[in-house]
């Protein structure tokens, strides 16, 4: 049983000018131990699939299924009680802003605690030892004075470890990472991505990494599921996707980001041209057809998704090219 | 911070000083008080003898220096018509308007901070929307017609409280609901208003996301900041309370400083004006003051700053 | 998301970019018309301004004519009512209905004028504080201070009473009192505006200040002044009800609807009428303004938040 299972989620958001298709039938599941990175640029719906993993959706957005499971907990049937007692506890969330995601008015020391406490039976002092024992693992130095801390007297480096260590509080058995180095300085973001890592494989967890950077899905994650205008245009492990990219849209996010030991020096980066499409009212057929120099009518009907290889998926009536050069 | 509270301290007794200069030469420059209080009736030799009696005939300048060197030891002069110390005067009647001012105060914050925080956490429902009618009515409701409104269902109608006077705690009812009702729309907004803000914020989602239950997430994370700029707001509403118990006091017959500064105005007895126009606003500075520390101690990024 | 924020200048559905555009007019009108608050305090206020400025449309009395024989009528759901005097009359046997109209041109005037007078001065000083900045907004907003330290209603009284209560008197000294919120708005709309990109270009092609001010920082911070003004005149006659029911403000035996309630107030044990009235053509009046200047600041907002 994988730890997580998703299949054909669906998130609408009505608005002023219409309903919004943000999410458009995403499957994808996650085995312990996995790192699945959801790539794909801001739009793309991948923030509000990590949301709706843990039912934290804005108020006004629904959110559809056919099935949704965790541990073989359906989601989707699950109350709100039950999400709350899982939330915090089995599966955990990192967001994207350190600077604004800790509550200004009360101490490091608080906030950890209180996601200890609120699952876990624990006395104060049992649940002050576990937060040291995580600021230290989490690589923060002298620990125990950091609890009495606020928010504002950390850097954004060092909140994005309080983070962390929020999260791993009720050792969890997913965590969900949103662009969780996007804030920060190009040269903290290694060391968290890296510490993500290292605590996954330590951990045994499932993690789930959204992000718009290629260069950390190659570092990081084993599986990659890459969306474009709310629908998963290809997915499969990272050495399948990476190594044969076959969606037209994968192909040309590849040529335009530099990957070690692909692009050459000196060699100018690819753009895709054009503009995502709106996602109010219906779209039928492929979202990309209007950037894609391939495009034919066959795009403008539905798409099936094809298999192209153990786990690795694509939605696009296309056969597959090499990628050029 | 304390270059922050020195800075603070220094605006604030500076705007002491121009509001005493205001008070000082609004009184001053209406006419000759010497006529005044000598009466119409009064001999040139008469009006010449009270404006000696009570220093009218130095200098402006060296009649402010010494009216500004006696309110700083709380001695406002004598009152033109009680022959009184005004100091003395004074001390009688604060303690009731301060106590209806506080009760108002507590009234208003009661009723305001909780309607205001469950509009916000019910947004759009029909709860909201009564909250948001009752503060717009509320405001439109003139204070005094309020207060003998209340007069006619509760004191006259239903007999439940009495009419006017201050003898026991049960006369402070109807005085604190009408000089509270003024307060609790802006109030009950600005909390409505701090809590839909922070609600939408990203540390209420992580709140969330640790599996916390809403009352903890609404009352510990929430409401907490969402009261700070309340606390501002309702230091400066204390203070116009103080200056608007003047009408309630009418209304109530509540011999507090409202009424005597309402009596002083009627006789001119420009002493006492004087000194509750300086009292009144010196307070306000005061509460102001004590808002901005009460605001550092809330907020601990300001205490830092 | 971006995407949720779609805005009308954006394709509407699919690739096709199909901008919707309205005039600002139609846009406003649409909003409007769709704003409960809104519409309720202009009917309101539409309401009111009719029956005072249109008086003797709506009555022959004359709201001056004393007749003692007439006096404390109550109003025709009562008893001893007639459709004569539908409101009754009060204490001097005046037409109460024809006080209440004419005593609402009292209000609906003192209003305009006190905002027309405080609106000027705050704008300047806010206008002036957040285009210069520096001192000037230093010495500007200790002057905001000093103002907002002074109790409002005693300092009007204690003036009424010095230069001689009358109508003109609480104009004046309202207006001069209730400029304060006017100068904070203006204050932080024009620091806003002040460092906007077109203010640069205007300062950058050579345009004098006061060009600037009047053709890019006025027009730019009209509407929330707009809001402020409605607020405003409703406190204004909030108060001058409250001045003219302490005896201070509005002089018999001119009909304003806070001298209506001070002059019943002798006679509302019995005859509760001769203040519940005047009190809700108060209380409506207000609400009716509020409600406007409430519902214009959610029209008039850049951006529906919904």
């Amino acid at each position: 049983m994988p730890l997580l299972d998703v299949d054909h989620l669906t998130i609408e958001i009505p608005t002023e000018a219409g309903l919004l298709h943000a999410v458009n039938g995403v499957s994808f599941t996650l085995e312990r131990g996995e790192t699945l990175a959801i790539v794909g640029e801001s739009g793309s719906g991948k923030s509000l699939t990590s949301l709706a993993l843990m039912d934290l959706l804005p108020s006004r957005a629904v959110r559809k299924a056919r099935s949704m499971r965790f541990d073989g907990i359906d989601l989707m049937a699950a109350g709100r009680r039950e999400m709350e007692d899982l939330r915090g506890d089995r599966m955990a969330m990192i967001f994207q802003e350190p600077m604004t995601s800790l509550n200004p008015a009360y101490t490091v020391g608080d906030q950890l605690t209180e996601a200890l406490r609120r699952h876990r039976p624990v006395s104060r002092a049992e649940a002050r030892d576990r937060a040291v024992h995580l600021l230290e693992r989490v690589g923060i130095t002298a620990a125990a004075s950091r609890l009495g801390q606020y928010p504002h007297q950390l850097s954004g480096g060092l909140r994005q470890r309080v983070m962390i260590a929020m999260g791993l509080m009720c050792e969890p058995d997913l965590i969900i990472a949103d662009e969780p180095t996007t804030a920060l300085d190009v040269t903290i973001q290694a060391q968290i991505l890296m510490l993500l890592r290292d605590i996954q494989r330590e951990f045994g967890m499932g993690l789930i990494l959204v992000t718009h950077d290629l260069g950390v899905v190659a570092r990081v994650a084993t599986k990659v599921a890459v969306m474009y205008a709310g629908r998963l245009i290809e997915t499969g492990p990272v050495e399948a996707v990476f190594g044969a990219p076959s969606h037209p849209y994968t192909q040309g996010l590849l040529r335009a980001i530099p990957v070690p030991g692909r692009t050459r020096p000196g060699e100018p980066l690819g753009t895709i041209p054009g503009q995502v499409p709106n996602l109010i009212g219906p779209l039928a057929g492929c979202a990309f057809r209007n950037r894609c120099d391939r495009a034919t009518e066959a795009c403008a009907a539905a798409i099936p998704e094809r298999d192209l290889g153990p786990g690795h998926r694509m939605a696009c009536v296309l056969d597959p090219v090499a990628v050029p050069a | 911070m304390l270059a922050f509270l020195l800075r603070r301290l220094a605006v604030a007794l500076s705007v002491v000083l121009t509001v005493s200069v205001i008070a000082f030469l609004l009184l001053h420059l209406s006419g000759d008080l010497a006529t005044d209080l000598a009466g119409p009736e009064a001999s040139p030799e008469q009006v010449a003898r009270v404006r000696v009696e009570y220093g009218l005939d130095q200098p402006l300048m060296v009649q402010y220096g010494q009216w500004l060197a006696g309110a700083a030891r709380f001695d406002f002069g004598r009152s033109f018509y009680f022959r009184e110390s005004v100091a003395s005067l004074l001390g009688d009647r604060i303690p009731i308007t301060l106590k209806l001012g506080a009760i108002a105060l507590g009234l208003a914050l009661a009723v305001a901070i909780p309607l205001g925080a469950l509009a916000a956490v019910k947004r759009g429902s029909w709860f909201d929307r009564a909250a948001l009618a009752f503060c717009a009515l509320g405001q439109a409701v003139p204070t005094f017609w309020l207060g003998l409104t209340l007069i006619i269902i509760f004191a006259v109608n239903l007999r439940w409280l009495p009419v006017s006077g201050n003898a026991t705690w049960s006369h402070y009812v109807l005085p604190s609901v009408a000089l509270g009702w003024y307060a609790i729309p802006a109030v009950m907004r600005l909390t409505r208003n701090g809590m839909l803000d922070v609600m939408a914020s990203d540390y209420i989602r992580t709140a969330r996301a640790k599996g916390l239950r809403p009352h903890t997430v609404i009352f510990k994370h929430a409401l907490r900041n969402a009261v700070v700029p309340v606390v501002a707001l309702a230091a400066v509403q204390f203070g116009f309370m103080l200056g608007g118990s003047i009408v309630v006091e009418a209304v109530f017959s509540l011999q507090g400083l409202g009424q005597l500064a309402w009596e002083a105005i009627a006789r001119k007895d420009f002493p006492v004006v004087q000194a509750i126009v300086m009292l009144l606003a010196t307070i306000y500075i005061l509460l102001t003051f004590l808002a901005d520390l009460l605001n550092a101690w809330l907020d601990p990024r300001i205490r830092v700053a | 998301m971006s995407t949720t924020s779609a805005s009308a200048s954006a394709p509407a559905a699919g690739f096709d970019p199909v901008p919707v555009r309205r005039s600002p007019l139609a846009r406003f009108t649409k909003r409007a018309t769709r704003h409960p608050g809104f519409m309720a305090g202009a009917v309101l206020l539409a309401v009111i301004l009719v029956l005072s400025i249109g008086a003797p449309l709506f009555t022959a009395h004359d709201p001056y004519a004393q007749d003692i024989s007439r006096r404390l009528i109550p109003p025709v759901w009562h008893d001893k009512g007639s459709w004569e005097h539908w409101l009754g009359t009060d204490k001097l046997g005046r037409d109460y209905f024809a006080r209440l109209l004419y005593g609402g041109r009292i209000s609906l005037m003192i209003g305009a004028a006190t905002v027309l007078l405080s609106g000027i001065i705050g704008t300047a000083l806010g206008v002036a504080a957040g285009f210069f900045g520096g001192r000037v907004d230093m010495v500007i907003g200790y002057i905001i201070n000093v103002r907002l330290a002074l109790p409002v209603v005693l300092v009007a009284l204690a003036v009424a009473a010095l230069v001689g209560t009358s109508l003109n008197t609480v104009i004046v000294v309202l207006g001069l009192l209730l400029w304060d919120r006017f100068a904070v708005v203006a204050r932080s709309t024009t620091q806003q505006i002040a460092h906007a990109d077109f203010v640069g270009a205007a300062r950058a092609i050579g345009c004098s200040t006061r060009l600037i001010v009047f053709s890019e920082v006025l027009p730019n911070i009209l509407n929330p002044l707009i809001v402020v003004a409605t607020l405003e005149m409703a406190h204004a006659i909030l108060l001058e009800a409250a001045l003219s029911f302490l005896g201070l403000g509005v002089q018999p035996p001119l009909p304003s609807w806070g001298l209506m309630i001070s002059e019943g107030k002798q006679y509302m044990f019995f005859s509760p009428w001769v203040i519940t009235i005047p009190g809700v053509a108060l209380v409506a009046l207000v609400l009716g303004i509020n409600l406007l200047g409430d519902g214009l600041r959610d029209v008039t907002a850049p951006d529906n938040r919904s």
